[in-house]
């Protein structure tokens, strides 16, 4: 018998397919999809106090989105092969339209509401920064230095109608990642018409709650003050969005415990031995009930600045990881069972590989280098207001 | 005149015969038919499979065979044989199936117990949900019916091993692509059965072309009460089990 | 009028104009580089077909063993173990059917090749002819008393 496997699974079944390469896959989107999401609301829903967090969140969810398909490529057989799915996509394959759907929402909505938002200061920048900074200035201003006011109106229109079309592609994006793993039948575990709207739910929880530490943190690190008007808005949505998603997974659950259909009984006994600890402890309880009742105490009470900062860090921190931890229940629980519903196997993860933690981690702190250049290249709040009317 | 009218005739023929010369050339080229016509025309055939359960005595011939047929590397089975235990009440079987069967299973000395073996392999699917999900065009439905990979265009992402209801899809570790049972199609195109067929002593399993009016399939299938494996999967599965016990998944 | 508004929007011309250049390269080399006559059947790659039917045969099949094998053949087809094909028992053998001077088969060790099947076992078929080896034969060879091509004694 193999090691790690208890009962019976199909011989092809022993060896997991999808490691934790793909757990990060699904958070990384959805923190970009949450993020952008969260910059959505002060520009179409005039939100004014979630102001400063505006460009922070669009520079966050570009960073995580350009490493996005990072895990996927790595995880490949052959990654070299990967443009096949541009050159000859199967429309009948989730996977295949989220290439496009990818594109789309790099290419039209978040890279050109970007271009858009900043460039007014990238035209001056152009013409005032240092040598080789300016380079790239002027090549992002593609030749027009014209920063008339009616032309600024024009970016600022256009810009709200990208705002506008980026929302339902945000939901779009995330909900498509749910739709590859809810659209699995063979995969009880997955298969769920919920699974997009859980996992579109659980992104803007995940991106809210990252926007705001990242906010936190550079502006603690830049020497600047909170803005705790903002703070307080954005911990309030961080409430709302995670108390829906909640009840969205609490209403899954009791729809399968209540339905216990012929895979019931092998995915109770699953969260009841392998799963414990990820799903039970770190997922619902640290991940989720904690920063809810933490939220909660912030919305029912008074209390005072610095209290209510520590509360948001906590929570914010413990969300991350109870998302985290639903993803990882996601795509590795998933595959722990047999399909046969007769037997468990274990997944190990491997360090220094191809697809170990090594590289996970390394992915993991891609983004923030790369935000750290776009802060540098595109100062969310250095450079004065973002220059709309 | 008449010169002109016979050359635009004979121009015409050659036009006719080159078109159609070249589209059979095309078709041999892909392989849909061979260099020799009568041979092996895809359009001719739809293939499956018909598994008696009661004829399975669970030697491992068809494991091994397939493994040597096909190159399969140790540790994978595009096709593989499992051994039930059913008791009276019918809850959980006890099901083993070590190294796939590949060297038989030790006797099992079971009373009072329903006990019996199950052979599985690819179900070649007519609505294959590993084909559905291929993001590239990499699995595909050929037009015999037979569910195969394209080896050079694989990008091996495993989705399609994720869609498999069956578990019958490995990655094979020598080439990062996918491979499963491709129903020995180096050998039904020349006639041949397949090897699990061929080695199978008592006749448990037959490959079936449900297109051939005399294939023994029909009768086959009007005799008997016969099951595909997970029917509420609804993936059109080509593998008829006759005396499928209910609690086989 | 129309030259002002040409001139504030000629940033934005100025990027349409990239992603129509961007969107026709791609249109450009997708056309170059997909496979030849992809999707005639349907969403694959024809030659796909071929490739699968390159594999070399390891097995013969029943046929090309009778070409030469007929007495054998006819004598296993007199016995209970006429449906049991060549290769059942001795292996593949497409390599000694091509050139059979070049790769002569090694005989089987005949107990355990009898064994396989027909060691008692609780799941095999009731119909299935099975012993429990030990006290059927203590320990002799199945040969010492049935032939393998026709088992009956």
């Amino acid at each position: 018998m193999h090691p790690g496997v208890e009962g019976f699974m199909y011989p092809n079944e022993v060896e997991l397919q999808w490691s934790i390469l793909i757990v990060l896959y699904p958070f990384i989107t959805g923190l970009v999809a949450g993020a952008f999401i969260l910059a959505s609301l002060e520009r179409v829903f005039q939100v004014e106090a979630v102001k400063p967090t505006y460009r922070l969140a669009l520079l966050t969810a570009l960073a995580f989105l350009l490493v996005a398909p990072l895990p996927l490529q790595l995880h490949l057989g052959h990654p070299e092969r990967s443009f096949e799915m541009y050159l000859t996509p199967h429309r009948s394959s989730a996977m295949a339209m989220f290439g496009f759907v990818y594109l789309w929402y790099l290419l039209v909505v978040l890279l050109l509401e970007i271009w858009l938002d900043y460039r007014a200061d990238i035209v001056r920048m152009a013409q005032t920064a240092p040598a080789p900074k300016r380079w790239i200035y002027r090549l992002l201003t593609l030749g027009s230095y014209n920063v008339s006011p009616a032309s600024l109106r024009l970016d600022d229109k256009v810009g709200w109608i990208v705002t506008v079309i980026g929302i339902p592609s945000a939901f779009l994006l995330h909900g498509y990642v749910g739709f590859i793993f809810g659209s699995v039948k063979a995969n009880p575990w997955w298969s769920t018409p919920l699974m997009p709207i859980v996992f579109l739910f659980s992104a803007m929880v995940s991106g809210i709650a990252a926007v705001l530490l990242l906010y936190v943190v550079i502006r603690w690190m830049q020497g600047l003050e909170v803005d705790m008007r903002c703070l307080d808005a954005v911990a309030k949505y961080l409430f709302y969005a995670f108390v829906i998603d909640f009840s969205l997974e609490m209403l899954d659950l009791i729809h399968r415990v209540y339905e216990a259909d012929e895979s019931f009984r092998t995915l109770d006994f699953m969260v009841h031995t392998r799963l414990f600890r990820s799903q039970v402890l770190l997922q619902i309880y640290l991940g989720t009930l904690a920063p809810l009742a933490m939220l909660a105490v912030t919305q029912l009470f008074k209390l005072d600045a610095a209290k209510r900062r520590i509360l948001y860090l906590v929570a914010s921190c413990l969300t991350m990881v109870g998302i985290f931890a639903m993803r990882w229940n996601v795509v590795i629980g998933g595959q722990l069972f047999s399909k046969s519903f007769l037997g468990y196997t274990t997944y190990k993860v491997e360090f220094a590989t191809r697809e170990g933690l090594l590289p996970a981690i390394a992915l993991m702190l891609l983004p923030f280098a790369i935000l750290w250049v776009l802060v540098k290249l595109l100062p969310p709040w250095g450079g004065g207001e973002p220059a709309r009317t | 005149m008449p010169d002109s009218r016979r050359e635009f005739l004979t121009d015409a023929t050659k036009f006719l015969l080159t078109t159609g010369a070249a589209a059979a050339a095309l078709d041999v080229m892909n392989g849909v038919a061979s260099a020799d016509t009568a041979r092996y025309d895809a359009f001719e055939h739809w293939w499956g499979m018909t598994i008696d359960v009661d004829k399975c005595v669970g030697c491992g011939n068809c494991v091994r065979a397939c493994a040597k047929e096909n190159d399969v590397p140790e540790g994978h089975f595009r096709t593989w044989v499992e051994r039930y235990e059913v008791k009276a009440d019918r809850l959980h079987p006890e099901v083993e199936s070590p190294k796939g069967g590949i060297d038989g299973f030790p006797p099992s000395t079971a009373v009072d117990i329903r006990t019996f073996y199950v052979p599985k392999l690819c179900n070649h699917c007519s609505d294959s949900p590993c084909v559905q999900v291929c993001p590239v065009g990499a699995t595909f439905d050929g037009p015999d019916g037979v569910v195969l990979v394209d080896q050079s265009y694989c990008i091996g992402c495993r989705y399609c091993v994720q869609a498999c209801p069956y578990g019958c899809r490995y990655i094979d570790p020598r080439k990062h692509t996918v491979d499963k049972c491709n129903l020995c199609y180096h050998r039904i195109s020349k006639g041949l059965t397949t090897a699990c067929c061929e080695a199978c002593p008592t006749g448990a399993r037959k490959l079936a072309d449900l297109k051939n009016p005399d294939d023994p399939v029909h009768a086959f299938l009007r005799e008997n009460a016969v099951q595909v494996l997970k029917p509420h999967m609804a993936t059109g599965a080509k593998v008829y089990y006759r005396d499928l016990d209910g609690s086989v998944r | 009028m129309w030259k002002d508004r040409l001139r504030d929007s000629g940033h934005l011309v100025r990027l349409l104009l990239l992603v129509a250049v961007a969107v026709s390269l791609f249109l450009v080399v997708r056309a170059a580089v997909i496979p030849d006559s992809f999707g005639q059947y349907g969403h694959y790659r024809p030659g796909a077909l071929a490739d699968n039917q390159k594999h070399p045969l390891i097995h013969a099949g029943q046929a090309e063993c009778t070409l030469c094998h007929e007495d054998e053949v006819k004598a296993r087809n007199a016995g209970k173990h006429s449906g049991v094909a060549c290769e059942a028992c001795h292996g593949p053998l497409a390599a000694h059917a091509a050139d059979p001077d070049a790769h002569k088969p090694v005989l089987p060790a005949v107990t355990p090749l009898c064994t396989n099947c027909h060691e008692k076992d609780a799941a095999k078929p009731k119909w299935f002819p099975q012993v429990a080896s030990k006290q059927h034969s203590e320990g002799m060879d199945c040969n010492s008393c049935h032939q393998p091509h026709q088992p009956k004694l």
